[in-house]
C-alpha cells in the first residue's frame, strides 16, 4: 500500500466519524454492532502495521496540516518506532474491546452512547500518540481526560461513579494544564513547536534555563495521567467503569499516557541528574505501593487495578533509569503488561458477567465451567507472572539485565525483585477462580460469549507468539520504539532460553521462589496489609475528599461575603468601583482641560438641558417610588432628543424605546417587589448614596471631556463611510457596522441578551423562594448538582 | 390599568407598532432602524397587549413562546453567519441574491436574515420579561 499523508490524517479522525454513527448503528442492529464498528480500529491497526517495515529500518514520517496557522499550530503527526508500536497498541486492542463492549453491553439502554464514548476515546489517544505539534499533543491529551470522564461516569446514576469521574477528571485534568505550561516553556525555550524538530536538537531544552520549570510540569502532567504515587488513587477508583473502559483505559492506553510522554520526550530531557533521580524514586515508590495495595485487595478488578498502579510505576522507573538495557526492558515491558492485563481485565469482566461476582474468595471451579476463558487468563497471568515463554517473562529478563548493569545489587534491583515477586503472587491469586474448588455463585457459571473471550485469546496469543518469534518481536516492534525513547538506535539480541547461569537468570529464580513463598501466605499477607492500612488511616484518597470540601468551604465562606444578598450593598459596591476606575487614572493622566468648548451650541440646548436637570430633581425629591421612575424617563428623553439634534438618528431612536421600556419594566417591577411606595432612607444613608453618584458623575464627565480632547482618529469611520455602499450595499451605515462589517460582535450581544432575559426569567420566578440558605457544604463534593 | 379607553386602543395600537417595528426593521439597512431598534418597539407593543388584555390573551395570541422566538432568533442569526463558509468566504460576509420580479429589484442578504435575527432575539427575550413581570401569581 502507497503510503499518502493526507490519506493517514484523514484516517486518524476516522474514530470520531465511528462515534458519530454509533448509536444510530446500534439502534438499527443491536448488539450485533460491536463486530461492524470494530472495522474502524481494524482497519487503522493495518494502514499503521503497513509502516512496520520502514520504521524498523529506521525511517520516521512527519506529515501534517496547518490547524490555525495565526497561532503556529499545525495538525501533523510524527511516526517512529514510539509512535507507531503505541498506535499499534491503541488500535490492535481497540479492535478486541469495540467487539468485547458490544456483547458486554449488549442490551444495556445506553449502548450506543457507551460505544460512542470509546469511540470518542479512542480517536483522542491516537491522536496523542501520534501527535506531532506540541499544542495538537496537549488537545488530544485533554480529550483523553474527557473522554475518560465520560467512561468512567458512565453509570452516573451511581454517586461512586460520578465520584470516580470526578476524581479522574481533577487529577489527570489539572496535570493535563501542569503538562500544557510544560509545553509551552518547550515551545518557549527552544523555539520548535513540534515534537520532530524538538528531537532534531536534543541538547536545546537540557541546557535552558527553563529545563527545571519544564522538568517539574512535565511531570506533573505525566505522574497524574499514570497514576504515579501521591496521584495513583484515580485509578483504583476509577474501576466503577464498566470493564470495556477498564480493559482498555486502564491497560494499555490512557493511564500509559503519561508514560509515554516521559519516553517522547526522554532523548530531550532525560539523560540529567534530576530525571535520573526523581522518575526512579516516585516510579519505584508507586511500583511497592502498587503490590502492596493489590495483594489486600479480594476483588478481581480491583487486583488487576492495583498491579496495573505498579507496573507504571516500574515503567516510569525503568524510563528513569535510562540505559539501553532498562529502556528495553520498560518497552518489553510495556507491550507486555498492555497485552496481559488487557486480556485479563477482559476476563474479569466476563467473569463477572457469567457469574454475576468477581470476589476471588467466592469464585471456583470455573476451569471447567469456562475452559476458553480459562485458556485466556491462564495466558495472561503466566505472562503477569513473569514465567516463560511468554512475553512478560522476556521483558523481566531484560530488566534485570539492565538494573543488573547499571549498579548490581542496587535498591532499585531489591524493588523490582520484591515487586515481581508479590506480582507473581498476585497472578496466582488471580487464577484462583478456576483452581479452587467451586462455591455458591450468584449465577450458575457457563462459557462465554465469542465476543467476550476473543479478545483475551488473541492478546494471549500475541503475548505468546511474540516470545516465540522473539527475535521478529524484537526487530519490528521492540528496537524501533528503544531507539525512539533512547535517542539513537539500539542492538538488541533477548532470548527467550537462558544460554547460562548470569545473574539476572538468578535474580528470576528468586523471584520466582519469593512469589512462590508469598502466594502460599497470601491470606496473612493480605490481613496483614489491612491491617496496617487501618493503623494508618490516612491516605491520598481521603486526601482528595478533604481538598475536594476544603474548596466547597472556602467557595461557600466567599460567598457569603460577596454576595450577602442585599440589593443595596450590590448597588453599592458596583457603583463606587465605576467612581473609582473613573477618577483614579485621573491621578496619573490629570485633568482634562475644564474650560474646553467645542462649539457654541444653540440656545434650544440649554432649554433642553433645564428640562433633563428638572427631570433630575423630581427623581430626588419625589415622595413615591413611581414618580421616581417615570421622572426619570424624562431625563432619559431629553438625551435622546439631544441625540437626534446632533444628527444621530438610530441613537436616538434606540435611546427613546429603550427609555419606554426601562420605565414600563422598572414600574412592572416595583409592582412585585414588596416595597413601602415611599423612599425611606435615613440621613447617612442618603448621603453615602448621593456621595457616590456625584462621584460616578464626576467620573463620566471628566472622562467624556478627555476623549473629546484627544486628536480624533478617523481612519475606520472613513474607511465604514466609504465603503458602507460598495461592500455591504447599505445606506445606513451605523447598521451597516452592527449586522455585516462588526456582525460577530453583534451575534455576540445577542446572545447576551437572551442569556440575560433567561436569568431575569429564573430571578423572577426564584423570587418565593429567595429566603432559601446556602447550602452546607457537602463533604464529598460529588452531590452538588443543582443547587442554586 | 386595563381602562376602557386602554382597552378599546390597545389592540389598534399593538397591531401598528407590530406593522411599523417590520418596516423598521427591514429598512434599516439604508434608513434609520434596523433589528435591534425594531424588536424594542415589537416588545413594547407585546407588553401594552399584556397590560390591557391580560397574559394569557397575549400568549395564546403570540402562540409560540417567547423564550423559544429569541432561541430562534440567535439560532438564525449564527446560521446567516455561518452561511458565508459554505460559499467560500471569510464567516460573516454578508451574501446577496438580487431577484427581479415584475421589473422590481428586491435585495435578499444574509446581512437581512441576521438581522432579523436580532429583531426575534429582543422581542423574545424583552417579552418574555415584560410578560413574566405582568403575570401576578
Amino acid at each position: 500500500m502507497a503510503f499518502s499523508p493526507d490519506f493517514m490524517l484523514w484516517l486518524a479522525l476516522a474514530p470520531f466519524a465511528a462515534a458519530l454513527i454509533a448509536p444510530w448503528l446500534v439502534g438499527r442492529i443491536g448488539g450485533r454492532a460491536g463486530w461492524v464498528l470494530a472495522l474502524v480500529p481494524a482497519i487503522l491497526f493495518v494502514a499503521f502495521a503497513s509502516l512496520l517495515p520502514a520504521v524498523a529500518n529506521g525511517v520516521t514520517f512527519a506529515y501534517g496540516v496547518e490547524w490555525a496557522p495565526s497561532l503556529g499550530v499545525r495538525y501533523s503527526h510524527f511516526i517512529d518506532g514510539l509512535s507507531l508500536t503505541f498506535a499499534l497498541l491503541v488500535t490492535g486492542i481497540g479492535t478486541f474491546i469495540v467487539v468485547y463492549a458490544g456483547g458486554y453491553l449488549s442490551g444495556h439502554g445506553h449502548h450506543g452512547r457507551f460505544l460512542s464514548f470509546l469511540f470518542l476515546f479512542m480517536g483522542s489517544m491516537l491522536g496523542l500518540v501520534v501527535a506531532d505539534d506540541l499544542i495538537s499533543l496537549f488537545i488530544f491529551y485533554e480529550l483523553t481526560s474527557i473522554t475518560s470522564f465520560l467512561l468512567i461516569g458512565f453509570d452516573h446514576e451511581r454517586s461512586a461513579a460520578r465520584r470516580a469521574a470526578l476524581q479522574a477528571l481533577i487529577v489527570t485534568g489539572s496535570g493535563g494544564l501542569a503538562l500544557f505550561a510544560g509545553l509551552v516553556l518547550m515551545r518557549l525555550a527552544s523555539g520548535e513547536a513540534s515534537v520532530s524538530a524538538l528531537l532534531a536538537t536534543p541538547d536545546v531544552l537540557r541546557e535552558a534555563p527553563a529545563y527545571t520549570a519544564i522538568f517539574v510540569l512535565v511531570c506533573l502532567g505525566a505522574f497524574t495521567k499514570s497514576a504515579q504515587v501521591p496521584f495513583h488513587s484515580w485509578l483504583p477508583n476509577a474501576m466503577e467503569a464498566p470493564t470495556p473502559v477498564s480493559a482498555y483505559l486502564h491497560s494499555a492506553t490512557m493511564v500509559k499516557a503519561g508514560v509515554f510522554v516521559l519516553m517522547r520526550f526522554a532523548p530531550v530531557l532525560g539523560d540529567t541528574a534530576l530525571w535520573g533521580t526523581v522518575l526512579p524514586l516516585f516510579g519505584g515508590a508507586t511500583f511497592l505501593t502498587g503490590v502492596i495495595l493489590g495483594i489486600r485487595q479480594t476483588d478481581l478488578k480491583q487486583i488487576l487495578a492495583y498491579t496495573t498502579v505498579a507496573s507504571l510505576g516500574l515503567l516510569v522507573m525503568l524510563t528513569g533509569i535510562g540505559t539501553e538495557y532498562a529502556l528495553a526492558g520498560a518497552v518489553f515491558y510495556l507491550l507486555a503488561h498492555a497485552l496481559f492485563k488487557g486480556g485479563l481485565f477482559m476476563v474479569s469482566g466476563a467473569i463477572d458477567h457469567e457469574t454475576g461476582t468477581r470476589d476471588i474468595t467466592v469464585l471456583g471451579g470455573l476451569i471447567t465451567k469456562m475452559p476458553i476463558t480459562f485458556l485466556a487468563a491462564l495466558l495472561g497471568c503466566l505472562s503477569m507472572a513473569g514465567l516463560p515463554p511468554l512475553v512478560g517473562f522476556v521483558a523481566k529478563e531484560v530488566l534485570y539485565d539492565g538494573l543488573w548493569e547499571v549498579g548490581g545489587v542496587s535498591v532499585a534491583t531489591i524493588v523490582a525483585v520484591i515487586g515481581n515477586a508479590l506480582m507473581f503472587a498476585i497472578a496466582g491469586a488471580v487464577m484462583l477462580p478456576f483452581l479452587r474448588r467451586p462455591g455458591a455463585l450468584p449465577k450458575k457459571p457457563h462459557e462465554a460469549p465469542p465476543a467476550l473471550w476473543l479478545g483475551p485469546i488473541v492478546l494471549g496469543g500475541v503475548a505468546l507468539g511474540g516470545a516465540l518469534l522473539l527475535d521478529d518481536f524484537t526487530h519490528l516492534l521492540v528496537a524501533p520504539m528503544t531507539g525512539a525513547v533512547a535517542g539513537a538506535a539500539v542492538e538488541l539480541h533477548p532470548h527467550l532460553i537462558p544460554t547460562g547461569l548470569y545473574p539476572p537468570v538468578i535474580l528470576t529464580l528468586v523471584t520466582i521462589g519469593v512469589g512462590l513463598v508469598l502466594f502460599i501466605l497470601l491470606s496473612v499477607l493480605r490481613r496483614a496489609v489491612a491491617g496496617l492500612l487501618t493503623a494508618i488511616g490516612w491516605g491520598p484518597d481521603k486526601g482528595f475528599d478533604q481538598v475536594i470540601a476544603g474548596i466547597v468551604r472556602g467557595s461557600v465562606a466567599v460567598t457569603k461575603v460577596v454576595q450577602p444578598g442585599s440589593m443595596q450593598s450590590y448597588v453599592t459596591a458596583t457603583f463606587l468601583a465605576i467612581a473609582l476606575a473613573l477618577l483614579l487614572p485621573l491621578g496619573a493622566d490629570g485633568l482634562p482641560d475644564l474650560r474646553y468648548v467645542g462649539s457654541t451650541p444653540e440656545a434650544f440646548y440649554f432649554v433642553i438641558l433645564a428640562v433633563a436637570v428638572g427631570g433630575l430633581w423630581i427623581v430626588i425629591r419625589a415622595k413615591t417610588r413611581l414618580i421616581a421612575i417615570v421622572s426619570l424617563g424624562v431625563q432619559g428623553t431629553m438625551v435622546a432628543l439631544i441625540f437626534m439634534l446632533y444628527g444621530a438618528p438610530d441613537l436616538s431612536f434606540t435611546q427613546f424605546m429603550v427609555e419606554t421600556l426601562s420605565v414600563v419594566i422598572l414600574a412592572l417591577v416595583m409592582t412585585r417587589l414588596d416595597l413601602k411606595a415611599s423612599d425611606h432612607r435615613a440621613g447617612p444613608v442618603a448621603t453615602r448614596d448621593g456621595v457616590v453618584a456625584i462621584a460616578c458623575g464626576l467620573g463620566f464627565t471628566l472622562l467624556l471631556l478627555n476623549v473629546v480632547q484627544q486628536p480624533f482618529d478617523p481612519r475606520l469611520s472613513e474607511f465604514f463611510l466609504d465603503h458602507a455602499y460598495d461592500i455591504a450595499h447599505g445606506r445606513n451605515v451605523v447598521n451597516v457596522i452592527l449586522v455585516d462589517f462588526r456582525a460577530l460582535d453583534t451575534l455576540g450581544e445577542s446572545a447576551v441578551v437572551m442569556a440575560a432575559g433567561l436569568a431575569i426569567l429564573v430571578l423572577i420566578r426564584m423570587v418565593p423562594a429567595v429566603t432559601r440558605r446556602i447550602a452546607a457544604p457537602d463533604p464529598t463534593g460529588t452531590k452538588g448538582e443543582g443547587r442554586a | 390599568m386595563s381602562t376602557l379607553i386602554f382597552r378599546t386602543v390597545a389592540p389598534y395600537l399593538s397591531a401598528l407598532m407590530i406593522l411599523f417595528s417590520v418596516f423598521v426593521l427591514l429598512r434599516g439597512h439604508n434608513e434609520p432602524g434596523g433589528g435591534f431598534i425594531g424588536g424594542l418597539i415589537a416588545a413594547s407593543a407585546i407588553a401594552i397587549y399584556g397590560i390591557a388584555y391580560g397574559v394569557e390573551t397575549v400568549r395564546r395570541a403570540m402562540y409560540i413562546h417567547p423564550n423559544s422566538l429569541a432561541g430562534f432568533g440567535l439560532l438564525i442569526g449564527a446560521l446567516s453567519g455561518v452561511a458565508a463558509i459554505f460559499a467560500g468566504e471569510p464567516l460573516f460576509t454578508g451574501l446577496w441574491w438580487i431577484p427581479v420580479v415584475g421589473g422590481v429589484e428586491i435585495p435578499l442578504s444574509t446581512v437581512m436574515t441576521f438581522d432579523i435575527g436580532v429583531y426575534l432575539v429582543v422581542v423574545g427575550s424583552l417579552s418574555s420579561i415584560a410578560l413574566t413581570l405582568e403575570e401576578t401569581d
